[in-house]
Order: structure tokens, then sequence, then C-alpha cells
């Protein structure tokens, strides 16, 4: 037998995948499914699966987000602006996430209140040591039409600035998306909801015992994890929006001016299409790398794939196994988004000489 | 031509930090006039006429274009920039656009003309010079000489009253440099009011009305061709014609 | 001639109200939506950095207990007092902290010499090669009368720099390494180096640390253990060997192909094409994103809390566990966030620095 063999049956753990099936019997403090200590562990690990997924899908959207802002910011003529954006990305670059994360928590679990003392600066909002509480409505038939009607005013306000835009090819006059916008997505739905009987009932979170219960909860982990991920990539984010831009040579810059476009339209029309070529591979990156980095939420016990991975580890003692599929879901998420990126940066490649 | 002058530079100073850059300059030109400005480098040719579209900013003097003065206001800025066009030296072309679409662009967003009527008047003016069948082409496939052309077309496609030429063969190869030069002399023929810095002597005396020779940001010199050529009366002006015409 | 004006209207030195009135012109109030955004930032400011300065400076505790701070409102600043020691060299024995002090005074010390660029050279290696056995000497002891110190003890920022350092001289010679393999013409060579740097890079640290931590002594022979210190420091070196291999690769790309066409043209074998002629070059291009995996390396190694190896950030974390001080974690983390900024802050800087001093030299 190999040493290895060795060593495995001497700590009595029967190599291979079977323990999947077995009951997880532990508890899991964030789920977006249905999961309970007796279900498997195979179970467990989907739901540490989804909840890295959120992280994942919320953190790099508003993490690319901030990083457009503060790019932008980072270049703007007003010095104030300009220096408080260089600041931020300094300070989020040069400390590491963990600890960012660790002060977040830190902030949440010592600086918040208890809970029978909860912040209340909204009505029905509440801030304590336990989360953020705040009132959702309650179950209507309306809210499934006012979602559908604002989803599809999203499309409609899409297919308008396309109608709009070749209605300026044709006349030459540039005509507004904002009163269609406003339109399609606010007054439509806030009409049907009006008339599917208006309710404003609301789930108000009610405290209870040790807890609220009712209305939505943000966990401290989940914000402390969102916060931390957010800061950290928006900084990173903004560099390399910034780098984007600027290596847009002067000359567009004049050449466009000299035409008579203002600022505005030089950004738009030929500043930013070129810096997309320089910002796309790094932002990839960048997006792989919160991705990666949501695997620090064990630090401060928020439920994602790595925890959980890591609590099952702990209790069947499936080490190998456990740290294959760990890697495994990462390879996963990490080849999918790099072969979707790569398409997309493919296809915004000027045409050169030859081509 | 009219009496007063298209462009009119009063003691125009500019400073780069504390590099006096171009000292007291007294230019007048009227509309259809054809002005060449030449000198050595560093002369401070270049910046003179980056300062009538203010992608350099003049410190002290007046600069006033078809009677729109040069004065910080934004939205005399973007009228005079309506109508004066510029060529570059390194053409600067839009590379993510095709030529079509860089003719086309500002006449759509600054005029606001239609799409149609603008690639119309793009594809006469591609026409015109020579380079039509390349208009759904990308400027990272044409050579310089041809980019140079569209760079011309595109600034024309704005209808300018004063067109500026920075250098504008000094990048291209020996052999575009004709193609490009004679897009230019075509233009003289049509009454445009022509302010060119260049090298290309052969040029300046086929076409300019005037020869302007600065020299240490000063216009040393003002006569026209004939006159500047062959009896130029500043030891200066003398020292550079030597130099350059062996 | 005689000139009206000489000297540049913009730059005559106004005395300093008046100065700063025109900066200020310029700079924040030149359009009405430039003004509008000074004035909110400028509150925001205030706001923010108002409460923070009395937090930190006017209210703060400076002496006194537990007690004494949690009556006042500001910092407390006794915690820091009190734990700094602890938060810097974790558990090494007390009476003993000089050697590690003097260690880590000795190799900041040899970092700033080795700032200027003219100072490297071989003795500059040499120096380096005795300063790291010195270091070692100096923190286990063992020999000449020195007490042992078990490397268990070891901790804090001692350790955080170890870990930091022996990664970073391990991970750039192997990462160079593996870029040539991977750009190279032997197809198992290369896809191995492919896999091995695919693969590392798409994980996350953590699974590394796991990896080593729980699987490592799996597959040790009896008998053998491997200290948790050393097996992090795999794990870190393994790491970061992938992402300077990418780093290399980008430098090896960028260097012009006619240089590789002129050494093969003068007969270089592959060697000493590499080393003499490419690698040169290619490293140089690429100084700005060495340094920046570096200083992503130097922040990664606060991921070992994880697998409870006592860094400088597990030490601050553990500080927090003392019943008689609980609930200081923001003057905590802010101190060990500020000694993790002076130190990556002061590399970023000296990397654009370092960007400077190879651009004037010119490319071939």
């Amino acid at each position: 037998m190999t040493n290895t063999q060795e060593n495995l049956a001497r700590q009595s753990i029967a190599s291979g995948f079977s323990f999947l099936g077995q009951e997880a019997g532990f508890e899991i403090s964030e789920s977006s499914i249905e999961y309970w200590a007796d279900d498997s562990y195979q179970l467990a690990l989907f739901v540490g699966i989804l909840n890295t997924f959120k992280v994942a899908i919320i953190g790099n959207f508003l993490a690319i987000i901030l990083g457009i802002f503060v790019g932008i910011f980072r270049l703007s003529p007003n010095w104030l602006l300009s220096k408080l954006s260089e600041s931020y990305i300094e300070l989020a670059r040069n400390i590491p996430l963990l600890l960012q994360l660790f002060f977040w928590y830190a902030v949440f679990t010592e600086i918040f209140p208890d809970v029978k003392e909860s912040l209340n600066p909204i009505p029905g909002v509440f801030i304590s040591q336990r989360g953020f509480f705040f009132p959702i409505f309650k179950e209507h038939f309306i809210w499934k039409w006012v979602w559908m009607t604002f989803i599809g005013g999203g499309l409609l306000t899409y297919g308008t600035s396309l109608f709009l835009n070749k209605l300026r090819e044709k006349t030459g006059e540039k005509k507004s998306l904002l009163p269609f916008g406003l339109l399609f997505l606010f007054v439509v739905p806030i009409l049907i909801w009006f008339f599917g009987g208006a309710p404003h009932e609301l789930d108000i979170p009610q405290l209870g015992g040790f807890n609220f219960s009712g209305g939505m909860t943000l966990t401290p982990e989940f914000v402390a994890l969102m916060l931390g991920l957010v800061i950290y990539a928006g900084a990173f984010n903004g560099e390399i929006v910034r780098a984007g831009i600027e290596s847009v040579s002067r000359g567009q810059w004049e050449a466009s001016q000299a035409l008579g476009l203002s600022r505005w339209q030089t950004l738009r029309l030929v500043v930013l299409p070129q810096s997309l070529r320089v910002i796309i591979p790094p932002m990839t990156s960048q997006v792989l790398n919160l991705i990666k980095n949501s695997s620090l939420a064990v630090g401060i016990g928020y439920p994602d794939f790595v925890a959980v991975a890591n609590t099952t580890m702990n209790q069947t003692g499936q080490a190998i196994e456990a740290v294959i599929l760990i890697m495994g879901v990462y390879l996963f998420f990490s080849l999918s988004t790099s072969f979707v990126m790569n398409r997309y940066n493919r296809s915004q490649q000027l045409k050169e000489r030859g081509a | 031509m009219s009496k007063e002058p298209m462009i009119k530079l009063t003691d125009m100073n500019k400073w780069f930090d504390d590099f006096h850059v171009l000292k007291n300059i007294n230019l007048d030109v009227f509309e259809g006039e054809k002005i060449v400005i030449c000198g050595p480098s560093g002369s401070g040719k270049s910046t003179l006429i980056r300062c009538l579209n203010q992608l350099e900013a003049h410190q002290n003097g007046k600069v006033v274009i078809d009677g729109i003065v040069l004065n910080g206001n934004l939205k005399n800025l973007q009228n005079v920039r309506k109508e004066v066009g510029m060529v570059f030296q390194h053409f600067n072309l839009f590379p993510h656009l095709s030529i079509l679409e860089n003719l086309t662009l500002a006449p759509q967003w600054v005029h606001k003309l239609p799409k149609e009527e603008a690639e119309s008047y793009a594809m006469d003016l591609l026409k015109r010079v020579a380079i039509s069948d390349q208009a759904h082409k990308y400027p990272g496939q044409l050579s310089g000489g041809q980019q140079q052309r569209v760079a011309i077309a595109r600034s024309l496609c704005m209808k300018p009253k004063i067109m500026l030429f920075d250098e504008p063969t000094s990048a291209l190869d020996p052999e575009m440099v004709k193609e490009v030069l004679d897009v230019m002399v075509d233009l003289t023929k049509e009454g445009m009011t022509m302010l060119c810095v260049t090298h290309e002597m052969g040029f300046a005396k086929q076409v300019a009305d005037r020869v302007i020779f600065m020299d240490e940001g000063q216009i040393v010199e003002e006569a026209d061709p004939e006159t500047f050529f062959s009896n130029p009366k500043h030891p200066r002006s003398q020292e550079f014609l030597a130099q350059i015409l062996y | 001639m005689n000139l009206k004006y000489t000297k540049n209207p913009e730059k005559r030195s106004l005395p300093l109200m008046q100065g700063l009135a025109v900066w200020m012109k310029k700079n924040l109030f030149s359009t009405p939506l430039n003004s509008a955004i000074s004035l909110v930032l400028l509150g925001l400011l205030f706001k923010a950095l108002g409460p923070l300065f009395y937090w930190l400076v006017v209210n703060s505790t400076w002496e006194g207990t537990a007690q004494t701070c949690r009556h006042n409102d500001g910092a407390c600043l006794v915690f820091i007092k009190e734990k700094f020691v602890f938060i810097l060299f974790g558990f090494y024995p007390r009476e003993l902290l000089w050697r590690p002090v003097v260690a880590i005074s000795l190799f900041i010390g040899l970092c700033l010499y080795s700032r200027d660029v003219k100072r490297w050279n071989k003795l500059l290696l040499w120096r380096w090669l005795k300063l790291i056995l010195l270091c070692a000497f100096l923190l286990k002891g063992g020999l000449f009368g020195f007490e042992a110190v078990s490397m268990d003890r070891w901790g804090g920022l001692p350790l955080t720099l170890i870990l930091a350092f022996i990664g970073l001289i391990f991970s750039y010679p192997i990462g160079i390494l593996l870029a040539l393999a991977r750009t190279g013409s032997l197809p198992l060579i290369k896809a191995l180096s492919v896999s091995y740097i695919e693969l590392i890079r798409g994980v996350p640290m953590i699974s590394l640390l796991f990896m080593a931590s729980v699987m490592f002594p799996l597959f040790m022979p009896d008998g053998i253990v491997l200290p948790k210190l050393l097996r992090a420091q795999i794990a870190i070196i393994m790491f970061m060997s992938a992402y300077m291999a990418e780093v290399v690769r980008g430098g090896l790309a960028a260097v012009d192909k006619g240089q590789y066409e002129a050494a093969d043209a003068l007969g270089l074998m592959y060697w000493q094409k590499m080393l003499k002629v490419i690698l040169p070059q290619a490293l140089k291009i690429v100084i700005p994103p060495t340094v920046n995996t570096a200083i992503g390396m130097f922040k990664d190694t606060s991921l070992v809390v994880i697998i409870a190896l006592s860094d400088l950030l597990m030490t601050t974390k553990t500080s927090l566990k003392d019943p008689k001080w609980l609930g200081f974690s923001v003057e905590a983390y802010l101190f060990a966030a500020l000694i993790y900024f002076i130190f990556c802050f002061s590399m970023s800087r000296y990397s654009k620095r370092l960007e400077q001093v190879f651009s004037y030299g010119g490319r071939s």
C-alpha cells in the first residue's frame, strides 16, 4: 500500500465521494432554497454554491459600476473629486481584503446595537447586530404583474432607444429617451399597481424574543462580505477604467474637438469605445478575482461554498474530496467566465491591415 | 475679399509654463488667402495654428476668428470650431469607425444632419480625394497617404470656412506626399482660406499668397512667395532657406 | 523687437491667499457644475472627517484600563499600547524580543539600501543571502548559546514578512521557468505548464492553503511532520509562481521579435539566448506588474488566518479575544491596516519609481 492509503486507512476514513449522500447534520445560516440539517451533504454543498453564485453576481455588478464611476471621477478636472477617488483607490488596494472583511464585520457586531435596542432610522427599518431588517410588500397577485410590466418596460425602453436612434439618423434631430423611459419603467407599472387595488400592506419586521421575524433580512455576514468585496474590487476596477480612458491618444480628443464635438460627445462616441478594448481583458481578471475572493467568506461566517465544504471536510474527514470539489467548482466558474469575456473581447478588436 | 480679416491676431503671447513659445504675434488673414508658415523646429508654428481653434490656449493678446473672440467663452469656442477645420500630422482618424463613419460622425452630431444627407455629401468628398472605393474600410487598413486624404475629407465634411494644416505630409513616406499635396492644391482652387504649416517649399511656391517665416516664437518675415524665396530680407530667413534649399 | 510682455501671467508668483484663490477657482470652481460638486464633497468630507478626528485624536484614551476606555467615547489607544507587542510579534518569548526586532530592522535596512538600482550587483546578492541566514538564525536560535525558539512561536510581522519574502524569492524563478516552459516548443512540458498555471489561477488561494494544511500531511512518510509554517509557505509559493509565470510570459511576448532572431542568427543556444538576451529585457519590461504581484502576495499572506497560522492578521484577531479587552476591534484592525498600508503603499510607490528609472535607459 502506498503512503497515502496507509495514512488514510490509519485514520479510518473511507475514500471516495460516497459521503455526499449522507445526512449533513449541520445548519446553514443563509440559504436561497429549503435546507434542513437532516438533508444530505450534497444539498448542503449546493446551497453553498448558490450562495457563492449570489455573492459573485451581485458583487461583480456593483463593483463594475463602482469602478466605472471611480475611474471617470479620477480623471475629473475637479481637484477634490480626483484626489478623493485617488485616496479611495490607494486605501482599498493596499489593505488586505480579509482585514477589510474583518473590519466591516466588527463594525457590525461591535458598533451596531443589540437587537432589543435596534436603530430605527425610518419606520419599519431596523439596524442591529443581527443585521438589516426592512419591510417588504405582502403577497398580492398584482405584484407579479407590476414586475412583468417593469421588465417589459425595460425591453420597451431599449426598443425605443433603437427607434430614436434610427430617427436621429433620418432627420438629424436627437430626441430624448427620458420621457419614454419614465413612462415605461415607472408610470405604467404604477398604474397597474393602482388599478390592481393599490395594495400597500407591508410585512414589517416584528421583534419577538431574540430576533425579528417577517420582512426581509440582510445578515451582517452578507452585508460585510458585500461591502468588503465591492469596495476592494471597485478600487481595482477604477484603475482599469482610468487606464483604459487614458490609453486613448490625445490626438483622438483633439481631432474630435477640432471637428466641433463636445467633451461628452467625444467621450461617448470616440474615446469610450476605444478604451473598451483596453479595459475588457484586465476587467475580466478582476471579475474572476472577485469570484475567487468571495471564498474569504469563510473567515466571517458567511456560508459560501468554501465555508460549507470546510464544515463538511471537518465533519467527514474527507479532505482530499473536499479540496477537489472546491477546486473543481471554482475552475468551472473561472473557465466559463473567461470563455464568455474572451468572446466579447474578440468582437471588439480593431480591424487592422491584412485582416 | 471682405474688408475685415477672417483671422485677426493682436499681440498674442503664449507660454508653456516658463517657456515663451509665441511672442507678440500680430497677424491678419483675409478670406480666401492661402498662407504657408515655415521655420525651424521649435519656432512655434504648430502652436500658432493650434491656438486658432484653441487646442492650445493663449495667455495674452487677442484672437478673433470670423468676428468671434476667443476669450474662454465656451459658446464662442464651439462656434469657431464649427467653422475651422484641422488636418493633423498624424491623421488622428477614429480607428473604431469605418471611413464613411469617420466622415459622417461630426456632421450628424454637431450639425444635426440626417444620416443620408451626411453620407451622400461624404461620398462626394471621398470621390474628390479619390478614395471613394475604400468608404467601408477601416483606417487600420489604409496606407498613410490614403489616411491623410480621408482626414482632409473629414474636415471638409463640416464645410469649414478656414482650413488649418499642421505639417500634413511630415509623417508620410515620400511616395505618398504627392497624392496629399495634390488634394491640397485642388482645395486652393475653391477659394478656401488656408493656413498651412509645412516644409514643402514647392507647395508654398505653387500655391501660397503669403509666406510667413517664424523663428523662436516670433514672425520674422512675411512676404509673397516670389519675394521670400528669391530675396529674403532678414538674416535668419536667409539662413533658413540656405539650409533647406541646396 | 521690443516685447511688451515677458512673463507668463499665469505663473507670476502671488501672495499666498491670492494664489490659493486663483488655484481654487481653476480646480474647484471653474464651472457651475464643478462648484456644486466641490461644495457637496467638502460638506461630506467635514461630516465624515470631523467625527473621525474627534474619535481618534481629541477624545481618545491614552491612559487607564479597559474600563476607562469604555467610559470614554474616543478611540481606545490604551488597547494599542497594551497589545501592540503581541500584535507585532505573536507568541515569541518576551525576553528574546530583541532578536526579531533586530532581524526586521536589518531586513528593512537592506531593503532601503537596495532601492538604488546602481547598487544591483553580485555583491548585493551576497549581502541578501547573508542577511537571510542571519535573520533565520536570529529568529530560530539554537546555536552559539542563543536559546532556541521553535517555529510554532514565531508570529506577527516577522511571520508575514517571511511568508511574503520567501514566497517571492522562490516563486519568481519558478515562475520564470514555468513561463519558459509554456512558451517553449516541447509539447509535453508546455502542456504540463499550461495545466498547472490555469489550474492554480482558476482556484482561490484558500483552497491551496487547505490543500497544503490538510492534504500534505497525508502524503508524508511516517514520522515526518511538516511544520504548518512550511506547509503554508509551499502553498504560497505554488500559488504565486503561477501568477508570476503569466507576468513573465507577458514580458517574453513584449520583447521585440528581432531580438530572438538576432540571437538565433548569432548561433546562441536556447539557454544562452534566454539568459543573456531575452530574459534581461523581458523582466525589465514587466517590472510594474511584477511588483504588483509581489504586493498582492504580501496581502495574501493574511489568508493564513484561515488555517490558524499566527501572521500579523491572526495576532490582531487573537489580541481581540482577551476577555479583559473585549470590544476594541476597530482600534485593532485600524492598527493592523496601518502597518499593511505602509508596506504596500511604499512598494507601489517604489514600483512607479523603478518604472521611470528603467524607461530613461530606453529600450533597444
